[in-house]
């Protein structure tokens, strides 16, 4: 029994239409067959998914018995804390100066945290606490404890005798966390080298200490690597120079009334900063927050040598004067053309207080007398492309890579476009700012024999010797120049003559940048920049005061050969005999000789 | 004639209500509800004791409320299971809108009972949640829909309840309760897979989970914490899944003992997110497997069962009902044994809660009515040779 459905439904229709029946029935029959049909589909499809979906349920079931079995099976261990495995431990490395001395170091101490649940008495915990802790509110402590959280840290780090006292209350709720915390013995000593640290990631028994600025957040990987745990990280600094160097320039940025001060000392061979100091200064071991208004370079915060960048005047005269030596395209005693002032272009140059030194001076003597003129003369002749690749050389163009997260930020701020005039300003340390710790590295190269070096804070680390950055003779030019401009008397740095100790260096005084363009004419920035001891020079000195004025003569004096020298002065007398330097009669050397015979 | 058209058997005409009751439900099922109810009770002997003390009440005085609210639920079952499936739908969509309108009053009428989120309403003697009497009610309206999409000439019931969904999902959310909008969403995913969602859609909705689940990891960093937590092999044993832990080992495979249990003392929720670990802990292995089975049991009966059901909507909503309650249980538990990240979850049936045991109850007897076996038209297939594949 077959019955045969033609394929279109409509042709059914026609066919009962012209047999005289009914076409709804039909029609309505064909819909019942294609919603039947659509049904069956439905349902042969939903079978398998649901046979899915029960497949996914009993193995789902199946991993939580499983597991809930392996878990049974499990033995029971003593409930132990998760952190069990960061106990306390003296996990950052200590800090020390060159002969060990401790910089910084870690103490145990303790946190205080309370579990108000566990409280028996919480409003006289709050009156005890704000009593030990005077900073505390009695009532808001009391409603925080009260208020139904189950946890509350109170205090970060406590004395032995706070956590005494609060034992004493006897409170369950009130508990002691071990801390470690960073401690810097000797105060503000080198706290813009040491920086400081804080807490990271706090937990009830331990936190990790990062360092916040300086050397701990620069070296903070390695202060924290377990690999080298306990084994303390030298630095460069002599704790006693660095004290003495402090204390000196702290006293003459007083006396020379200054709103800042900064000083380096560094080896000239290796390029191992002895002492760094920036004023004012701060304690590390209570480090300030950083200032939200105002100049940050105001802040105590900031580090005048190392982040400070500065015109530094006339201390930059030496490298033109060493380049034109070296490039052989004078002598210490040829005579250049000095006449002040000088015509170039739109621009003149003219000597300070409009001095004229001309009509000619010797290289030595446009040192010595400091000559814008003479050195401008100097370095029209060596060009500004060969006058940017020594300054680059020396290291003036690129960041110091000294150990401080401060460094890489404190790019020198060169001229977009080095036009003639550029180079002229340039060799007398205008136009083009720089940091004094680019100028103690750059005078570091003169001082060792023309061997550029790379300042560091780290003690007895590989020193690649650098490249060589100018010879041998022209170096030992360079220097006995600088020494003429302390040991003659017509030399701007006169005061800076310590009997013994030889001491070599030049003079800058530069106008402050006014903000709103142009530059103050009674804001000055005034560096000395020496090397000691001349005959065999071995350190680099740098010292910087900003905004000095000295007021003891019949008008205030700006000229740093009035600031910075005798600071500077004083600074070489109280620390060459700390370095083991043995005063000396200085050898005479022919030039000497021929000086006398003058 | 109708029936031969329609190809359905007449049913023994003026057959009780009662036999042919008996002679359709599902009897496993129903047991195995029987039985986690009773299991419920018993557990709430233990864990509800320390919570009656810390509230200052006679020492069995919630086990004496779960048992009222249970038997009520239980009668709710039974009678909701006694209805044919016309009657669930009509009741599963009435009951979506009174729960609706409640949930969309909830912001200002309802309280939150000082947790944090309002999901509650207070009626003097008990509490009253909403979403939990809006899930078995949306996944019969959204079953309802999809079922009558796939009629010829039939409305866009998925987009319709999938909009529908879309709304309660954002009302839960703003609660907030995430973890009902995801078993709401769960409940209209199984509908719409059950109908036939193309496996395409399906693979990029988890290729899409997946991918933003990695974009999270990496772009948030709570995220990431929590995540990194749920993964770290070490508990903080003072957390609650630590105490969890620790109870389900202390209790191995035979238990610590009726009554000898801790950890019903040391968890806030021991009644209701954690009530496995304190069976786990007082009566060990052998009845937390039980009550695994009895929930795989209703769930994959109930699948299965539905395989061979005709009607599109019965097979839809009993699919999602027997789903979400599977998936609940799922999670509760999962959470216990870190399987799955915390989510505050009750228990079906076990975990204490007036308007969560009766709103289970009515889910049940939902999917009981839809479950039970009814002619399927095997007899006219054959009869008239329709019979297909």
């Amino acid at each position: 029994m077959m019955i045969r459905t033609p394929l279109r439904p409509l042709a059914r229709i026609l066919q009962a239409r012209a047999s005289g029946l009914n076409p709804d029935t039909i029609e309505a029959e064909n819909r019942r067959q294609r919603s039947e049909a659509l049904r069956d589909r439905a349902r042969a499809g939903a079978e398998g998914r649901l046979w899915l979906l029960a497949g996914v349920f009993v193995l789902a079931f199946a991993t939580i018995g499983g597991r809930m079995a392996v878990l049974a099976a499990a033995d029971p261990a003593e409930p132990r804390s998760a952190t069990a495995g960061a106990e306390i431990r003296a996990q950052r490395a200590d800090l020390t100066d060159r002969h060990g001395r401790v910089l910084a170091t870690n103490l145990v101490t303790h946190s205080l945290y309370a579990q108000p649940r566990d409280m028996v008495d919480p409003a006289r915990a709050a009156r005890e606490l704000a009593r030990i802790f005077p900073d505390i509110d009695a009532a808001a402590l009391e409603r925080r404890l009260t208020d139904g959280r189950s946890f509350l840290w109170i205090r970060r780090k406590l004395s032995p005798e706070q956590m005494q006292a609060v034992h004493e209350i006897g409170d369950p709720g009130l508990l002691f966390g071990p801390r470690e915390m960073r401690l810097y013995p000797n105060g503000r000593l080198a706290a813009h080298v040491l920086g400081g640290a804080s807490f990271g990631d706090e937990g009830v028994h331990s936190a990790e200490v990062i360092g916040t600025a300086g050397i701990e957040k620069a070296l903070d990987d390695r202060l924290r690597d377990p690999a080298h745990a306990g084994q303390p990280v030298a630095l460069s600094l002599d704790l006693t120079v660095q004290a003495a160097v402090e204390e000196v320039l702290g006293a003459g940025m007083t006396m020379m009334n200054a709103k800042g001060a900064a000083a380096i000392l560094m080896e000239a061979a290796t390029g191992e900063i002895l002492a760094l100091s920036s004023l004012p200064d701060f304690d590390p071991n209570d480090r300030p927050q950083p200032p939200t208004q105002g100049d940050p370079a105001d802040s105590p915060l900031f580090n005048r040598a190392v982040q400070g960048l500065y015109e530094l005047g006339s201390t930059f005269k030496i490298f033109a004067a060493a380049q034109a030596l070296d490039l052989g395209l004078v002598n210490p005693e040829t005579l250049v053309d000095a006449s002040a002032p000088m015509t170039f272009g739109r621009h003149k140059i003219k000597e300070f207080q409009n001095k004229n030194y001309g009509p000619q001076l010797s290289v030595t003597d446009i040192i010595v007398k400091s000559s814008n003129v003479g050195t401008a003369r100097l370095a029209l002749q060596i060009g500004a492309v060969r006058q940017q690749a020594f300054l680059k050389s020396l290291g003036l163009f690129d960041p110091t890579p000294v150990e401080l997260v401060e460094a890489p930020r404190a790019r020198p701020l060169i001229p977009a476009r080095w036009v003639d005039i550029v180079t002229i300003t340039t060799s007398y340390g205008h136009g083009m700012s720089a940091s004094p710790l680019h100028l103690a590295a750059a005078y570091a190269a003169i001082a060792n024999g023309g061997v550029a070096v790379r300042p560091t804070l780290l003690h007895g680390g590989p020193h690649a010797p650098g490249p060589r950055v100018m010879s041998e003779q022209t170096a030992r030019q360079a220097v006995s120049m600088l020494r003429d401009v302390v040991a003659r008397e017509e030399g701007t740095a006169n005061l800076a003559e310590v009997p013994g100790y030889a001491v070599a260096g030049k003079t800058g005084t530069a106008d402050k940048p006014n903000p709103r363009g142009g530059y103050y004419d009674d804001k000055v920035i005034n560096t000395f920049a020496s090397v000691f001891p001349a005959h065999d020079p071995k350190y680099v000195l740098i010292v910087t005061l900003d905004e000095p004025v000295e007021n003891t003569g019949t008008e205030p004096r700006r000229t740093a050969g009035w600031t910075a020298v005798p600071v500077a002065a004083e600074i070489i007398r109280r620390t060459a005999p700390l370095l083991g330097l043995r005063p000396a009669i200085e050898p005479r050397g022919p030039d000497a000789l021929t000086l006398t015979a003058n | 004639m109708t029936e031969m058209v329609h190809g359905t058997v007449p049913v023994r005409a003026g057959e009780p209500v009662l036999p042919r009751w008996w002679r359709t439900i599902d009897k496993w099922a129903l047991v195995a509800v029987f039985v986690l109810f009773g299991i419920g009770l018993l557990l709430g002997l233990a864990a509800s004791v320390p919570l009656a003390e810390r509230n200052a009440l006679p020492p069995y005085y919630y086990v004496q409320r779960q048992m009222v609210f249970g038997l009520t639920a239980m009668g709710v079952m039974l009678a909701v299971s006694m209805l044919n499936p016309a009657e669930v739908r009509r009741m599963g969509v009435l009951l979506f809108l009174a729960a609706f309108v409640a949930l969309a009053l909830l912001p200002f009428l309802g309280t939150d009972f000082g947790k944090g989120a309002v999901r509650w309403y207070s009626l003097g003697f008990g509490s009253f949640q909403p979403s939990e009497f809006l899930k078995p009610g949306l996944v019969v309206l959204a079953a309802w829909l999809v079922a009558a999409s796939q009629d010829v000439n039939g409305p866009p019931g998925k987009a319709l309840s999938f909009a529908l969904t879309l709304i309660v999902v954002t009302l839960l959310v703003l609660q907030p309760d995430f973890g009902q909008a995801m078993l709401v969403m769960f409940g209209w995913g199984v509908v719409y897979f059950v109908s036939g969602a193309p496996w395409v859609l399906i693979a990029t909705v988890i290729t899409m989970i997946v991918f933003g689940g990695i974009v999270a990891y990496n772009g948030s960093e709570h995220f990431a914490r929590r995540i990194d937590g749920f993964l770290t092999p070490e508990i903080d044993p003072r957390s609650q899944l630590g105490y969890a832990t620790n109870a389900i080992q202390e209790g191995g495979f035979f238990g610590v003992g009726v009554g000898e249990g801790q950890v019903k003392w040391q968890l806030p929720d021991a009644h209701t997110d954690f009530i496995i670990a304190v069976a786990a802990e007082e009566y060990g292995l052998m009845l937390v497997l039980l009550i695994i089975a009895l929930y795989g049991l209703i769930t994959v009966r109930s699948l299965l069962r539905l395989t061979r059901e005709r009607d599109p909507f019965i097979r839809l909503a009993g699919a999602g009902l027997a789903a979400m309650l599977g998936v609940q249980a799922m999670i509760n538990m999962g959470v216990a044994v870190r399987l799955m990240p915390a989510k505050g979850m009750t228990l079906p049936l076990v975990s204490y809660g007036g308007s969560s045991v009766i709103a289970a109850g009515i889910g049940l007897g939902m999917l009981l009515a839809l479950t039970r076996t009814r002619p399927q038209g095997q007899i006219g297939d054959f009869l008239f040779h329709r019979a297909r594949g």
